[in-house]
């Protein structure tokens, strides 16, 4: 794999490589001695043009428990609207030897041009372009679901991952929120439909894409509906950016208060689904809108568990993508 | 990635009649399944008599033959030792070999270790199994992966063939069979629970190698493993 | 190649839109004779002119059209010279076989007012490869706010007839009826870039099953067909000519054939890109398909081929808009909106609509020459007959040739093709302006003295680059 820039068209092959590669990232982490030796002298660029620390420190986290070296560059407040600069840096980073590049962007296919616009030849790993793609968001996403409801792993992740080698097959998803601007919805939905499962967005229809009928997936408008009527078993909220509640164009809603009423998920919400669904988050939450404490507290909520596995998925990622010989591991298939 | 590489799974499925496989027509078999079955029991023998029994032994076998081998291993160790419980345990050294950018993306293995250890090897015996040994790099990541997981004791090495060629300081202290070979050859350890077909270690040229075939996937010894 | 002002062509076996093959003679800037092939004598004396050479071409096959009229280019001057010079840009229109082209009004400073009109009309005139004219802004700085002076750039010598604020909509209901209105006084017409602003905002490319995939925000078919939808009824209700400029949807081709079922004073131009490109090519993010208005879908360029071959869209404009390496090589949505044009236009019309049987080498002159000078209002020089004693504008074609598109071997200044790598069919083999040949043998003629009594008298040397 010599790019990981989307989940559409990963093969389902490759995909639970990375499944199970990420179970055996995940075991070494509950060692006393967490740290691998295995991209010694390898260099792992971290190139954010948006904050994310959440997402930056689990990268930075994977690739120095693989023992890359990291350079973080934050390029957020330099010149990213006059384009150019993306460029420049991929050539910065091409002259500094840069072996992988992690890159996060506001604009979709930012991820793409870095790997294929000829400027340098590191892997790229997609963390999140504009409203494009997320795949390590959707695998770490996959990951959890399989652990729970197909692995039965113990908690403290040693002992045998029943789960490798599965899929999700069987399995049903519901996706809520605002998928229209969501690159978390877009991987998830493509990821998950290769691993078998079923997914059904649920959203206001001013926040699912016109197009989406062509996505491996259905769309409902009703989240009482799909709860109660489909019993999906992992139910994954999505978070809703403040802009979006704004006059103006923005206003997707009418108000907060009206999109929690019938879009947020809470303990009244929770009760509707069978006993061993889980509630999802990609976090940061908004408590109170999207998702209520109680939801996102409960014992089925495995947010916090989701940022845990983000490290191993990245870990899996980062070696796959460095670990062998370029030109013989490059698989056209991911670098779609 | 290149697919036909990575799994353990995906090695050919032609072994149970070798003179099907057009890459060892000139290939001749130094081992038989008999004795294989002696040599793992001679070993298992030596094993004991060289711990003065089997207290706080650890038998971790490398994939993929080696867990075989290990799980062998076990089962006559279980015989000569009632004291013994037959419990074995996986060691995966993909993340510390040498040589992980010269060769295709490897899998990622399992390391498990049995259940009653509690997750700790500190102050075992433990016995690494493998197929064959060649320059010893696996045996060497193997250590490394070791020193990750606690402190044994003692640490020793089984293997089913030493084969020569050393490039590290690495011995053998128990060997099924020593194997006089030409770098340049090829020497297959063919398990018929991992491969099918019926035991057996054959030595072959090299040249005939075919394209897709890889150390990782045959359980040969070749290149730098 | 020194070509003297007053040298005599006798184009051999040329096909006058596509018929059989005539030998033209053309001789002082005119179409002097026109005879059965092989039969026309090499005219020594036509000129009168002792220093005039005769140069004949060997045109066995080739199809001889009236020169070409784009009502739709972008030449940058005055403002951004870094992608476009007039001089640059309408020698890459000679290379495309074009004898006029509409210079568009979004220039810094705007083309808003007769002073910078009139500018950009001299460049034009110094460069002697066209004929510049100069399309007049409809609100001040393509603002949107308030009427520029319309008036006074029609007065003026660059003889504007042609408005609009193209890269922008005129989209306040209001203003687009008072310059409807206004422009009636001098036989004007508003050009109008159908977009609702509200609909397209921080839109990047056709709204759709490809956006929705990846991830860049759309621009829907209906913010185009509203404003046509509303401009047409305007029109018949203000009872005013209406221009669409580069219509792309088949939504917009239904409501144009309406309108002209009704009998609507409206035309209508796609452009060369709408006729073959689709939204398929976003998925690689490579920002030299990113055009605004966008491109759309496989169903909405067979609605254009459809409605250029019926007649319901009246021409093919070019929409030419170069941009420098720094606005293309970088992230899509910072990139810049647009496409070169000037030198592919002729091969797309001729691999869409004449080698697939739609459309006759007579209809290419109807839609890519005749058709553009009659909406710009110049058909005094442009989009004449082929006959004797007519203006020898006229473009030569070999449409048996082959050639692949690379950017940066183009003319223009800009390489931001969307058609590098392809083979497209036809070539322009020669385009004389007023007898002058500005291309011939394929490659513009530099070199020459510009044939300075073009349209003013004036001779000017020495402005050749």
């Amino acid at each position: 794999m010599k790019h990981l820039l989307t989940t559409q068209g990963l093969s389902k092959g490759d995909a639970i490589l990375l499944l199970d590669t990420s179970a055996q990232m995940a075991a070494t982490q509950s060692r006393e001695n967490k740290k691998l030796p295995t991209l010694r002298g390898r260099t792992v660029v971290n190139l954010f043009y948006e904050d994310s620390t959440r997402t930056r420190i689990s990268f930075e986290t994977a690739a120095k428990r693989l023992s890359a070296d990291v350079i973080n560059f934050s390029a957020k407040g330099s010149s990213v609207s006059k384009g150019e600069s993306l460029k420049d840096t991929a050539l910065t980073l091409h002259a500094m030897g840069a072996d992988a590049v992690v890159v996060r962007h506001s604009a979709s296919g930012a991820a793409h041009q870095l790997a294929h616009a000829g400027w340098l030849d590191a892997g790229v790993l997609n963390a999140g372009d504009g409203m494009h793609q997320h795949p390590t968001q959707a695998l770490l996403d996959a990951f959890t679901i399989r652990r729970h409801l197909v692995g039965n792993v113990g908690e403290d992740g040693r002992g045998t991952d029943t789960s490798a080698g599965a899929d999700l097959s069987g399995l049903r998803v519901a996706i809520v929120g605002d998928v229209l601007h969501s690159r978390v919805a877009r991987s998830n939905v493509y990821l998950l439909h290769t691993l078998g499962a079923e997914v059904t967005l649920v959203a206001p229809p001013t926040l699912v894409p016109v197009g989406v009928e062509t996505w491996p997936c259905r769309v409902s408008y009703h989240l009482d509906e799909t709860l109660e009527q489909w019993q999906p078993d992992a139910v994954m909220m999505l978070r809703v950016q403040r802009e979006r509640m704004s006059g103006g164009s923005g206003s997707f809603f009418p108000s907060p208060m009206e999109y929690s009423r019938k879009f947020g998920f809470d303990a009244r919400r929770l009760a509707v689904l069978p006993d061993h669904s889980i509630v999802m988050h990609p976090g940061p939450m908004n408590r109170g809108l999207e998702i209520s404490a109680a939801a996102a507290d409960h014992p089925r909520s495995v947010i916090v568990e989701q940022v845990a596995n983000g490290v191993a998925v990245r870990m899996a990622a980062l070696y796959l993508l460095l670990a062998g010989t370029d030109a013989a591991g490059t698989d056209e298939r991911n670098t779609l | 990635m290149n697919p036909g590489s990575r799994m353990p799974e995906s090695s050919p499925p032609s072994s149970t009649d070798p003179s099907a496989d057009p890459s060892i027509l000139a290939a001749r078999t130094v081992l038989g399944e008999a004795d294989i079955a002696r040599a793992l029991t001679r070993i298992a023998h030596e094993i004991v008599e060289r711990n003065k029994g089997a207290a706080d032994l650890l038998l971790l076998g490398i994939p993929t033959r080696g867990v075989q081998l290990a799980r062998r291993l076990a089962e006559r160790l279980a015989e000569i030792e009632p004291a013994f419980n037959g419990e074995y345990g996986t060691l995966d050294v993909t993340m510390y070999r040498d040589d992980l950018r010269r060769q295709p993306t490897r899998a990622v293995g399992q390391t498990v270790l049995p259940g009653s250890l509690d997750g700790t090897i500190d102050d075992k015996v433990v016995v690494l199994v493998d197929d064959v040994l060649f320059s010893g790099r696996t045996i060497r990541a193997a250590l490394d992966a070791l020193n990750d997981l606690g402190r044994p004791r003692v640490v020793q090495l089984a293997a089913l063939v030493d084969r020569g060629h050393r490039e590290l300081p690495i011995r053998a202290d128990y060997v099924g069979k020593n194997l006089p070979t030409s770098r340049s050859e090829r020497v297959r350890v063919r398990l018929a629970d991992v491969d099918g077909g019926v035991d057996a270690v054959v030595i072959s040229a090299a040249s005939t190698t075919p394209a897709s075939m890889t150390p990782a996937s045959t359980g040969e010894s070749g290149g730098a493993r | 190649m020194s070509t003297p002002t007053s040298a005599t062509y006798v184009l051999r076996g040329v096909r006058p839109y596509g018929t059989d093959p005539v030998d033209v003679v053309l001789a002082d800037g005119v179409i002097a004779a026109i005879g059965a092939s092989g039969t026309v004598e090499v005219p020594e004396a036509v000129t009168g002119d002792v220093t005039g050479d005769v140069i004949e071409v060997r045109a066995e096959g080739h199809v001889l059209l009236p020169g070409l009229v784009d009502l739709h280019t972008h030449l940058r001057e005055p403002g951004r010279e870094d992608a476009e010079t007039v001089f640059s840009g309408t020698r890459a229109a000679a290379a495309g076989g074009f004898t006029a082209v509409h210079a568009m009004a979004n220039t810094t400073p705007t083309q808003d007012t007769a002073g910078v009109v009139e500018q950009v009309y001299r460049l034009g005139q110094e460069a002697g490869w066209v004929d510049v004219h100069p399309v007049g802004a409809v609100t001040v700085g393509l603002g949107g706010e308030k009427l520029a002076e319309l008036g006074a750039m029609a007065d003026s010598a660059a003889r504007v007839r042609v408005f609009s604020d193209d890269g922008k909509c005129v989209h306040d209901p209001v203003l687009m009826r008072r310059a409807l209105e206004y422009v009636k006084a001098f036989d004007g017409v508003v050009a109008q870039h159908a977009q609702e602003p509200r609909l397209t905002e921080g839109a990047q490319m056709n709204e759709g099953v490809v956006s929705a995939q990846i991830g860049l925000t759309g621009w829907p078919a209906v913010a185009e067909e509203s404003i046509i939808a509303r401009d047409v009824l305007l029109a018949e209700h203000v009872g005013s000519r209406l221009h669409v400029c580069h219509l792309s949807t088949a939504g917009s081709v239904e409501i144009i054939r309406w309108a002209k079922g009704r009998g609507i004073d409206v035309t209508a131009e796609v452009t060369p890109h709408h006729l073959v490109l689709t939204d398929d090519l976003a998925r690689d993010y490579d920002p030299v398909f990113k055009v605004n208005p966008p491109l759309r879908t496989a169903k909405d360029v067979e609605a254009v081929r459809a409605g250029l071959a019926d007649g319901t869209i009246d021409i093919v404009a070019t929409d030419h808009a170069p941009h420098p390496v720094e606005d293309k090589d970088c992230e899509w949505s910072s990139a810049a909106f647009g496409m070169t044009g000037l030198e592919t236009a002729l091969s797309v019309v001729q691999q869409t609509m004449v080698d697939t049987g739609r459309m006759t080498w007579a209809d290419v002159a109807r839609v890519l020459s005749e058709n553009p000078a009659r909406i710009g209002r110049i058909t005094e020089s442009q989009g004449r007959p082929i006959a004797v004693g007519e203006p020898a504008n006229l473009t030569l074609v070999d449409p048996s040739a082959a050639r692949t598109i690379d950017g940066r071997s183009q003319v223009t200044a800009s390489d931001n093709t969307p058609f590098a790598g392809m083979e497209l069919p036809g070539r322009v083999v020669a385009t004389f302006l007023r007898g002058r040949a500005t291309v011939l043998d394929g490659a513009v003629v530099d070199g020459a003295v510009v044939d300075g009594a073009a349209t003013d008298g004036k001779t000017l040397e020495g402005v050749t680059r």
